[in-house]
């Protein structure tokens, strides 16, 4: 993108006056489109190689997501059969599960602080 | 036919070697014990000679050790440190658990869930028994976040500690679900080539090549995974260790 704004590699230097000016500034210009052409490769370069690393984020966050529905469930269920009341303690606890699960997923994202952790 | 030969679940079949119910010495048991055995066999020989200058050997299990002491260190401080024996006993384990189930015809410990989940509820048991140890009821301040309203508050509880409950599940599952699709992906794409070949003969065989060069590019990929699941389980255990060590604050 920033190459495309200014970065004008097509120029014909037909002026070589000699002018240090020019040629600092064509200088400048070839120096900007070559670290954008690298800068470019080495990011699809990493694209390919973070393929993996968003499929494992994409699993983590998964797991998390459904570990707290699963989690809440569960302790619903227990409540339930414990308490005999049911079918009230599953509806209220798997729908905190729910809200667990994406408390759980915001916090593996980072987008929430961490339980112990001080704001 | 091509049930026994290509199915991709076949691999994780528990076999009893050793005597018969409940207790018996099954496959998974002895891949287990070679586990313990080789993890044991590469640190005592490895710190064998002890030169200032390491070895080859000497180095990797030096870096081994830098490498958990360290993620320790960042994550639960140097308190952390105390409870070095556990997670270095638990990321040796899943990492050569799962290096030695990707030789062909070896058997994955981490794929059964069991196995995983086990792991994940010694880290959550220690977590519980050193908190509460440790700080007595000022443990359950995990579960009261700083600067919530009191009339919002018990909600927020029940949600930190159903998201509590989670945490095993979803350590364990999150190893387990990684082996397991990883091997049945590896097996799949194996199964192909002899699939094709066997029905469409050489064309198949030709064919084959594809799947054979994916089946190699998965296997290089496993390997990534091994290693990443069990450096992911020591971090995750440091985070909750250091939940343990410092509650409140």
């Amino acid at each position: 993108m920033a190459q495309g704004s200014d970065g004008n590699p097509g120029v014909p230097p037909q002026d070589g006056d000699g002018d240090l000016t020019t040629r600092l500034d064509r200088l400048g210009r070839e120096l900007k489109r070559r670290t954008d052409a690298e800068a470019t490769q080495a990011e699809g370069e990493r694209n390919a190689r973070s393929d993996y690393t968003g499929m494992s984020q994409a699993l983590r966050l998964g797991s998390e997501f459904v570990a707290g529905v699963v989690a809440g469930a569960a302790v619903g269920w227990a409540f339930d059969y414990v308490l005999e009341t049911k079918p009230w303690g599953l509806i209220v606890f798997l729908l905190l599960g729910f809200a667990a699960g994406v408390l759980n997923v915001m916090r593996s994202a980072g987008l929430a602080a961490q339980p112990g952790s001080k704001r | 036919m091509a049930a026994g030969s290509t199915d991709p679940i076949h691999q994780f079949q528990i076999v009893k070697l050793v005597g018969d119910g409940s207790f018996a010495f099954t496959n998974s048991a002895l891949y287990m014990g070679i586990t313990v055995l080789a993890t044991t066999a590469f640190l005592v020989l490895a710190t064998s000679s002890r030169t200032l200058v390491p070895g080859r050997w000497q180095s990797l299990a030096e870096l081994s050790y830098e490498f958990v002491g360290n993620t320790i260190r960042q994550t639960a401080g140097k308190d952390g440190l105390r409870f070095f024996p556990l997670v270095f006993s638990l990321f040796m384990f899943i990492l050569v658990s799962n290096l030695i189930g990707l030789i062909p015809y070896t058997f994955t410990v981490a794929s059964h869930i069991i196995v995983t989940f086990a792991l994940a509820m010694t880290v959550i048991l220690t977590v519980i028994i050193y908190g509460v140890a440790k700080h007595g009821a000022g443990f359950l301040k995990l579960f009261v976040p700083h600067g919530v309203p009191l009339y919002i508050l018990p909600l927020v509880s029940a949600i930190e500690v159903i998201s509590f409950i989670s945490r095993p599940i979803s350590l364990s599952v999150r190893l387990f679900a990684n082996m397991l699709a990883g091997h049945i992906t590896l097996k799949v794409f194996a199964g192909f080539v002899t699939m094709l070949s066997a029905s469409l003969g050489a064309i198949g065989l030709a064919i084959g090549v594809l799947p054979l060069f994916l089946a190699v590019c998965i296997t290089g990929l496993e390997f990534l995974v091994a290693f990443l699941q069990a450096y992911v389980f020591a971090l995750l255990t440091c985070m909750y260790l250091n939940d343990a060590l410092h509650p409140g604050h």
